[in-house]
C-alpha cells in the first residue's frame, strides 16, 4: 500500500486545530458542534467508562473468588474513599451489590452505547454519507453534555451517603425502592439525563442520514455501517422513552410515594410498609426489557457495521449479500421490540405470553443467523489482510456465535427455568459484548485511527494485544458456562459459597462442587490476565497519536467509502469540494478496473 | 460551512431537517406517553374491584382546559399562515392569544391540583370513613396518634368504595364534619400517595404540564426576541414557527387523550 497515490496533500499529522471553526481550546474542543470533534469526546469519555467499568468488575471477582478477603492493592483506597462499607479492604455485600450495579449500568449506558453508537457514528456517519456535518450540530452537542452530566450523577452516587445504587442494573421494584438510601434515586436522574442525550443523538443521526447524504447516495449505495447506524438510532428512539416513562414512575415511587410499582400488602424487612400499594411490580419489567432488549441490539448492531466495513476492505471484494444484510438487519431492528418478555419467563406472567415471546425469539435468530452468515461468506475466496482490525473481526465473528447460539436456550422458556440468573446467562451475553461489540470496537479504532490522526498504531504491539485478549476473553467466560449449569446463581457476593454449604454442605452432589467453586479463582487470574492485556492498547493508542508511523496517504487501507476520501484528519465541513457519489460503497476487486479499489466518489470512465 | 436543507427543502424527501427531526422526536414522545397510558390500563386492570375511582376530577373544568387547548392550537396555525401571509402584526396578535391560552391552561390544572391537596380522607377508628375539603386543621400526629381536631367540609360512609364511584354514589350534601384526633386511625389528602389513580394522574398531567410549559417558552422566545430572526431570514423564521406549532400540536393531542382517560371514563 506504499505506492497509493495521494488525491490529496498530506498535512502533518497532530496540526488539526487549524481546521476548526474558530480558535480556542474552549470553543475548538469543549463546547465544539463539529461531528468529528463530538465523536472524539464522546470515544474518550466511553473509553474511560470502560475501564472504569472494568476495575468495579475486578473488584467484584476478587470478592467472588475470595470471600471477605481484604482486596489486595485497591483495598485500603477503596476504605479511605468509601468508608464503613469497605472497613479493613473488605467489600461489603452491599459494596458488592453497588459495583454490580454500576458495572452493568456504566458499561451499557455509559460505555459501550456511547462508544459504539455516539462515538463512531458521530465521526463516521456524516463522513461516510458525504455530508459536512450532522443536521443538528448545537442538538450534538447538547446530547454530549447530558451524557456527561448524566454520567456524572452517577459516578458522584459512589460517594453519597449508602453509595451508588444496589438493585441492579435492572434496578426491579420493589427492591430497587425499598432500598433505604439514595443511591437509586442518583442512578434514576442519571438515567433521564443519558436517556436524553440517546434520544437527541439518535434524532440527529437519523435525521442526518435522510436529508444530508451527498447527491448520489442512494440508500442502497449506502456503506452497511451506516445502515447499521441508522437501524440503532431508530432502537434507541423509540425503546429508551418506556424506560424514562417507567423511572420518572420509579422516582416517583421513591420520592413522592406512589406505588406504581409497589403492590398491596408490600412487607420490607418484616413490617408492612407505609405505601397505599395497588402497584404492579410486572409493570416494571415489562417497561424496562421494552428498553433493555432492543438496547441489546443497540450493543451488537454497530459492531457489526464495523465488522462488515472492514472484513470488505481486508478480503478486497465486496460484501456478500449487502441486500439480504440491509433487509436482516431492518428485520432485527423491528423484531427488537417484540421479544421482550422472553427476560421474564420466570414472573409467573404466564404459559400463553411465555409461548408467544419464545416464538418470536426463534424467528429473531433467523436474521441474526443471515447477517453472521453473510458476513462469513464474505471471507469466502479473498485475498485476506491480516492486520490488527481483521484479526479483531475474525474473532469478532466466531465469538459472536458462540454467544449467539448460546442464547438459545434461555430463549426456550423450559430450558430457560434452569438456566435463569445463573453464570450461564452471564456468559452468554458477554460473549455478545464482550469478545463481540468491544472487540469490533477495538478492530474499529485500530481501522478509523489513521483517518483521525494520520498516524497508524503500531502493528506487533495490536497482535499482542488481540492475541492477549482473544485468551483472557474465552479463559473468563468458558468457564461461566459450566458453572451457570451446575446452578451456580449470579448476583452473590461470596460467589456462591454460602449457597452451596447451607443447602446441602461442601462436595455433595446436587450443591456446588468445589470444582464449580474453584473456577473463580481461574477466573480472577484470567480477569487479571485481561486487564494486563489492555495495558499495550492504552500505550499503543497514546503513543501513536504523536509518534506513531505517519499513515502516508489520506486513504492508507485503499478503501472505497467516501470517509477516505477526504483530507486527513478531515477539516471542519470535511470534503474539500462536495462529494459526488457514482457507485456502491464496496467496490473492491471489480474486473477491468486498474486499482482493485474504486471509491464512491470515481466517476464512470467515458 | 453550510449545512444544507436547513431553509430550503431537500428535492427528494420534500422536507428541511428541522422537519425532520421533530417529527422524530414526536415519535419518541408517543413512545413515552403511550408506556405512561400503558401503564394506566395496567394500574386499572389490577385494581381491585370497586377501588378504581370514577368521577373524582372536574369535568366542566376539564371541558374548559380542553376548550383553552383547542383555541391555542387554532391560533398556533393561524400565527404560521399569518407569517407565510407576511403579515407580521397579525402573527404577534395570535401567538399572543396561544401564549394567554397556555398560561388560562396551567392556571387552571393548578387550581384542581391545588384542590386535591386539601382533600382528604379519614379512616376512623370505629370503621367508617370521613371524606373532604379541609377547613381547619387543628391535629398533630404524633406516630400514629393523633391529638387536637380537624374540620371538614364532606361527608362520612360505611363503605370506602362509596367514595370511590362518585358518579354512582352521588354524595350526600356537604356539611362540616368536626373530627377529633381521637377518633383517627389514618389520614391523608389526595396526593400522588393517595393511591395508583392519583398517581398516575399527577404523573400523566404533571409531564404534560411540563410540556405545555416547555412549549410555551419556546413559543415566548419566538414571539419575543426570537421574532428578530424575520427581519434577516424570514423563511427561516416561519420554519422556526411551524416546528414549535408542530409540538404544540402533539402537546394539545396528548390532552385530548388525557381528558377522557382521566375525567370521563
Amino acid at each position: 500500500m506504499t505506492h497509493m497515490e495521494a488525491t490529496h496533500a498530506i498535512p502533518h499529522p497532530g496540526v488539526h486545530e487549524a481546521h476548526h471553526e474558530g480558535s480556542g481550546f474552549w470553543r475548538g474542543y469543549v463546547f465544539s458542534t463539529d461531528h468529528k470533534v463530538i465523536g472524539l469526546q464522546y470515544g474518550f469519555t466511553a473509553l474511560c467508562f470502560l475501564l472504569f467499568g472494568f476495575f468495579l468488575m475486578l473488584m467484584m471477582r476478587w470478592q467472588i473468588g475470595h470471600p471477605g478477603q481484604p482486596v489486595p492493592i485497591m483495598g485500603p483506597v477503596l476504605e479511605k474513599v468509601l468508608g464503613q462499607v469497605a472497613s479493613r479492604g473488605i467489600m461489603s455485600p452491599d459494596l458488592y451489590n453497588s459495583f454490580g450495579a454500576m458495572h452493568g449500568t456504566i458499561m451499557v449506558f455509559m460505555a459501550i452505547v456511547p462508544l459504539a453508537f455516539a462515538a463512531f457514528g458521530n465521526y463516521l456517519v456524516p463522513l461516510m454519507i458525504g455530508a459536512p456535518d450532522m443536521a443538528f450540530p448545537r442538538v450534538n452537542m447538547a446530547s454530549y453534555q447530558a451524557y456527561v452530566l448524566g454520567g456524572l450523577i452517577m459516578f458522584t452516587s459512589f460517594f453519597i451517603p449508602g453509595g451508588a445504587a444496589q438493585a441492579g442494573w435492572t434496578s426491579y421494584s420493589p427492591l430497587a425502592t425499598s432500598i433505604p438510601t439514595n443511591g437509586q434515586t442518583f442512578w434514576i436522574v442519571g438515567m433521564v439525563l443519558l436517556i436524553t442525550s440517546s434520544l437527541l443523538g439518535a434524532v440527529n443521526v437519523i435525521a442526518t442520514i435522510i436529508q444530508l447524504r451527498a447527491p448520489g447516495m442512494t440508500w442502497m449505495r449506502l456503506p452497511f455501517f451506516v445502515w447499521a447506524q441508522f437501524v440503532t438510532a431508530f432502537l434507541l428512539l423509540l425503546a429508551f422513552p418506556p424506560l424514562e416513562a417507567a423511572a420518572l414512575m420509579q422516582l416517583m415511587d421513591k420520592v413522592a410515594h406512589t406505588s406504581f410499582f409497589l403492590p398491596t400488602g408490600l412487607a420490607i424487612g418484616g413490617t408492612l410498609a407505609n405505601v397505599s400499594g395497588g402497584g404492579s411490580p410486572l409493570l416494571w419489567q415489562h417497561l424496562f426489557w421494552f428498553l433493555a432488549h432492543p438496547e441489546v441490539y443497540v450493543l451488537i448492531l454497530p459492531a457489526m457495521g464495523i465488522v462488515a466495513e472492514i472484513i470488505a476492505n481486508n478480503t478486497r471484494k465486496s460484501i456478500w449479500g449487502y441486500k439480504s444484510l440491509v433487509y436482516s438487519i431492518l428485520t432485527l431492528g423491528f423484531l427488537s421490540f417484540i421479544v421482550w418478555a422472553h427476560h421474564m419467563y420466570l414472573t409467573g406472567m404466564g404459559t400463553r405470553i411465555s409461548t408467544f415471546f419464545q416464538t418470536t425469539t426463534m424467528i429473531i435468530s433467523i436474521p441474526s443467523v443471515v447477517i453472521l452468515t453473510c458476513l462469513f461468506m464474505s471471507l469466502w475466496g479473498g485475498s485476506i489482510r491480516f492486520n490488527t482490525p481483521m484479526l479483531f473481526v475474525m474473532a469478532f465473528l466466531p465469538m459472536f456465535g458462540i454467544g449467539g447460539l448460546t442464547g438459545l436456550p434461555l430463549g426456550f422458556s423450559y430450558s430457560d427455568l434452569h438456566l435463569h440468573d445463573t453464570y450461564y446467562v452471564i456468559a452468554h451475553f458477554h460473549y455478545i459484548v464482550a469478545p463481540g461489540t468491544i472487540f469490533a470496537l477495538f478492530a474499529g479504532i485500530y481501522y478509523w485511527f489513521p483517518k483521525i490522526t494520520g498516524r497508524t498504531m503500531d502493528e506487533f504491539w495490536g497482535r499482542v494485544h488481540f492475541w492477549l485478549s482473544l485468551v483472557f476473553m474465552n479463559l473468563i467466560f468458558q468457564p461461566m458456562f459450566a458453572q451457570g449449569m451446575a446452578g451456580m446463581l449470579r448476583r452473590m457476593s461470596d460467589g456462591g459459597a454460602n449457597y452451596s454449604a447451607a443447602t446441602l454442605g461442601p462436595d455433595v452432589s446436587g450443591g456446588l462442587s468445589s470444582r464449580i467453586l474453584h473456577l473463580n479463582i481461574f477466573i480472577l487470574w484470567a480477569a487479571v490476565g485481561l486487564g494486563i492485556a489492555q495495558v499495550p492498547f492504552i500505550l499503543n493508542f497514546f503513543w501513536s497519536i504523536k509518534h506513531g508511523k505517519p499513515a502516508g496517504s489520506d486513504n492508507p487501507w485503499q478503501a472505497t467509502t467516501l470517509e477516505w476520501q477526504t483530507p486527513t484528519p478531515p477539516p471542519h465541513g470535511n470534503f474539500a469540494t462536495p462529494p459526488q457519489v457514482y457507485r456502491g460503497p464496496y467496490e473492491y476487486s471489480v474486473p477491468g478496473h486498474d486499482r482493485d479499489f474504486t471509491p464512491q466518489n470515481e466517476p464512470e470512465k467515458a | 460551512m453550510d449545512i444544507p436543507y436547513t431553509v430550503e427543502l431537500r428535492p427528494d424527501t420534500g422536507l428541511y431537517n428541522a422537519k425532520v427531526g421533530i417529527w422524530l422526536f414526536l415519535a419518541s414522545e408517543v413512545m413515552l406517553f403511550g408506556a405512561l397510558f400503558s401503564a394506566y390500563i395496567l394500574l386499572r386492570v389490577g385494581a381491585p374491584e370497586g377501588y378504581w375511582p370514577h368521577g373524582w376530577l372536574n369535568v366542566p373544568l376539564g371541558t374548559a382546559n380542553t376548550l383553552v387547548l383547542i383555541t391555542s392550537s387554532i391560533t398556533t396555525v393561524l400565527a404560521w399562515v399569518s407569517l407565510k401571509a407576511n403579515q407580521f402584526g397579525r402573527f404577534k396578535l395570535f401567538h399572543a392569544i396561544t401564549l394567554l391560552c397556555a398560561l388560562v391552561f396551567v392556571g387552571i390544572k393548578s387550581f384542581e391540583y391545588h384542590d386535591k391537596f386539601v382533600h382528604y380522607e379519614f379512616t376512623l377508628k370505629n370503621g367508617k370513613f370521613a371524606d373532604g375539603h379541609m377547613v381547619e386543621n387543628k391535629l398533630k400526629q404524633d406516630g400514629n396518634s393523633f391529638t387536637g381536631y380537624a374540620v371538614i367540609r364532606g361527608h362520612v360512609v360505611e363503605d370506602e368504595r362509596e367514595l370511590y364511584d362518585l358518579n354512582a354514589h352521588k354524595a350526600p350534601a356537604h356539611e362540616d364534619i368536626r373530627i377529633d384526633g381521637a377518633q383517627i386511625a389514618k389520614m391523608g389528602n389526595y396526593g400522588p400517595w393517595h393511591n395508583t389513580y392519583t398517581a398516575i394522574y399527577f404523573t400523566l398531567t404533571g409531564l404534560h404540564a411540563l410540556h405545555v410549559i416547555g412549549g410555551a417558552i419556546v413559543i415566548g422566545f419566538l414571539w419575543g426576541p426570537g421574532s428578530k430572526l424575520w427581519e434577516t431570514d424570514p423563511e427561516r423564521f416561519t420554519n422556526r414557527i411551524e416546528i414549535s406549532g408542530l409540538f404544540w400540536h402533539f402537546v394539545d393531542l396528548i390532552w385530548i387523550f388525557l381528558f377522557p382517560v382521566l375525567y370521563l371514563l
